[in-house]
């Protein structure tokens, strides 16, 4: 009855179907030493919550896309009059797609507080480097997809988006017309380039999901880390991570639940642009195009840039350049917090990117233009000039020995 | 006669844009709307289904036979309040088309709860070529997406005055309306005292009617207002009692960590 190999299959001692399937495949154990024992730096503070916020936004987006991807049609001809159905006839349509919307712009926003925290902590430093590259991979899976969804209903702005993006594409030099025309399937949005945009859009969602999965397991084998920048160096230095994260990370997401619940219930004006209410319209350009306010910034640097072409290559070059952040950055010190050159530094690097997003909703006319440059400007040189110098810059910084001994003396 | 022929050609051409919509891009100036009390106003606003019952009589007698309403079912008149009995009378009160005949000649049938509203023009050209050029706008979502709002359009529906003097309107045969864009309008004045009468016995004046078409208006635009704040209200509610909670749970669980 026996063979050589199964008897290396002990079943626990507890026995049971859950000892049985553990012995075979550790989903018991591995998710206790994962998310129950797993050790966690104790002093994660507030900004650590929006790693399992995306997570709970990933899912709901999942879940309410399913539901609109079902009686959503993607022709130029019926995209519109769906989308209408969904929120007139279809029960709880409305909220459905409400919750959909809304969601997408909090994903983002989650998403640039997630990154930002990565930055100011200096959580792409060695050994995070891969946890760092796969986030930076979502963002832009997550940009494609939110930009492909806004295009679906197929109303005045979403047609002008996309044809604003085409418009971009065709700045390419030499290949742009052609690359333009190829990947639209026309020489204007249409049928060819609305199928194609919801094809991306369902593909690259359930993508998301899987790097996402490839993220916390690179999370998994470095451990967080935490406001000081100070590896753990014992159980001094960490909680496990239930019940401490768990009821933590409770409170965040509630709160984060309550802002969702207030812009879908009480304020979707915020989410939905008016305009886009109209039915797509070739023959008719709405008075100002302008896109989500997730793009707004990267709008702003394509708009502060003369030529189109140059705007496209700072506007694209902004999200490259985050990749080559863990080796621009050579300090050996992670958090911001001890660092007081890269501090500011950060500072300055969160106004100029609000103020292109401000820039790209005053279409870089008169003084924004000026002001898009500056901020274009040093959100170049943040990364390119202050990370390489800013270990010369700060000298003589003493870090605490440990996260508990760094917390008895309050820092 | 010659009274209700003319309204009935004039009732359509609702708050159209002006002439030459495809220069919207440009800046067009116009009085700006005195604010109105809407019931459907703020937060936790909800409809006067009474109005908006009123509003669809408008909407029905006058507004229809321009302007096309493509969002919506017959069937979803049962929420402002009709009966399923009402709503059925309603939609096969109105003739859709019904496919072709044995002989391919196109037939019409008596529209159900799930036919859309009958469009009154066959397309966009035929829509503006019997409109002075401009093609009346869809009112589905037209609430939402004028600028101004319900007030700009009751406004707009209660604003059309004589010309002043010197008034040339670069679209030959447009009215005067100071709420219009440029203040000059293709629509002629679609509403007058008396011109439809009321269910619910209320009297039918200008005002009234351009209050409750407009109040109908706000509701097509966003037929699931008052649900939606109902829902936002318990959800919220919910939600920060489970705050609360969880809040104090968090504290239980670290109270031995600081």
């Amino acid at each position: 009855m026996t063979d050589a190999g199964s008897g290396d299959v002990t079943d626990g001692k507890g026995g049971g179907a859950a000892a049985w399937l553990d012995a075979r495949l550790p989903v018991v154990s591995g998710f206790r030493q994962e998310y129950i024992d797993y050790p966690t730096p104790r002093n994660l503070n507030g900004l650590w919550n929006f790693g399992a916020i995306l997570t709970v936004v990933l899912l709901v987006m999942l879940a309410t896309g399913i539901f609109l991807a079902v009686n959503y049609t993607p022709t130029a001809g019926g995209a519109f009059a769906s989308v209408e159905a969904i929120e007139r006839q279809l029960p709880s349509g409305w909220l459905l797609r409400s919750i959909h919307v809304t969601g997408a712009s909090l994903f983002l926003a989650a998403l640039y507080v997630h990154l930002f925290r990565g930055l100011y902590y200096g959580s792409y430093k060695r050994p995070r480097e891969v946890l760092w590259l796969t986030g930076l991979l979502l963002l832009v899976m997550v940009m494609f997809t939110a930009f492909a969804g806004y295009v679906l209903p197929w109303g005045q702005m979403s047609y002008w988006g996309a044809d604003v993006a085409g418009k971009a594409v065709d700045a390419i030099p030499a290949i742009g017309p052609w690359l333009e025309h190829f990947l639209q399937g026309g020489d204007a949005p249409g049928d060819v380039s609305l199928h194609r945009f919801f094809v991306l859009h369902f593909v690259l969602a359930f993508a998301v999901l899987g790097v996402v999965v490839l993220h916390v397991a690179a999370l998994h084998v470095t451990g967080s880390n935490n406001p000081m920048g100070v590896e753990p160096k014992g159980p001094r230095d960490t909680l496990t991570f239930h019940p401490y994260y768990t009821s933590k990370d409770a409170v965040g997401l509630i709160l984060f639940a309550l802002l969702f619940a207030v812009l879908v219930f009480f304020l979707p004006g915020l989410m939905f642009e008016a305009e886009n209410f109209r039915p797509a319209n070739p023959l008719h350009t709405p008075a100002d195009i302008e896109p989500e306010w997730y793009f707004l910034p990267f709008y702003g640097m394509l708009q502060s840039v003369p030529s189109k072409f140059g705007g496209l290559l700072a506007a694209v070059g902004s999200i490259l350049v985050l990749f080559l952040v863990p080796w621009l950055d050579t300090s050996p010190v992670r958090s911001a917090r001890y660092r007081p050159v890269y501090r500011v530094g950060m500072g300055a690097l969160v106004v100029s990117f609000i103020l292109l997003g401000l820039v790209g909703r005053h279409h870089a006319e008169g003084g924004w233009m000026i002001v898009g440059r500056v901020a274009l400007a040093y959100y170049f040189a943040h990364f390119l000039v202050l990370l390489p110098l800013s270990k010369r810059l700060e000298r003589g910084i003493i870090l605490p020995d440990s996260i508990a001994s760094g917390m008895d003396a309050g820092a | 006669m010659r009274a209700a022929i003319l309204a009935s050609v004039a009732a359509g051409a609702l708050l159209m844009a002006a002439p030459g919509g495809a220069a919207h891009g440009q800046e067009r100036r116009h009085a700006v709307a005195t604010p109105q009390t809407w019931s459907f106003a703020g937060p936790l606003g909800r409809f006067d289904m009474a109005a908006v019952q009123r509003g669809y009589a408008v909407y029905a007698q006058v507004c229809s036979a321009c302007h096309s309403m493509n969002g919506m079912t017959y069937g979803d008149l049962a929420s402002i309040g009709l009966t399923d009995e009402q709503v059925r009378q309603i939609a096969a009160s109105q003739h859709v088309p019904g496919g072709m005949d044995a002989r391919g000649a196109p037939v019409t049938r008596p529209a159900t709860a799930a036919d859309h509203f009958r469009q009154p023009f066959a397309s966009v050209e035929a829509a503006a070529a019997a409109n002075n050029g401009t093609p009346p706008p869809d009112q589905s979502r037209l609430a939402l997406v004028y600028p101004g709002g319900p007030d700009r359009i009751y406004a707009l529906l209660t604003g059309y005055r004589p010309a002043p003097p010197g008034f040339v309107p670069t679209n030959a045969g447009a009215f005067y309306n100071p709420y219009a864009s440029n203040s000059e309008i293709t629509m002629p004045p679609p509403l007058h005292d008396g011109q439809v009468e009321y269910a619910d016995g209320t009297t039918a004046t200008t005002a009234q009617e351009a209050r409750d078409v407009t109040t109908f208006l706000a509701w097509a635009a966003q037929p699931h207002l008052a649900e939606r704040h109902r829902l936002g209200v318990q959800v919220t509610l919910y939600l920060l009692f489970l705050a609360v909670l969880a809040f104090i749970l968090k504290r239980k669980v670290w109270s031995d960590v600081h």
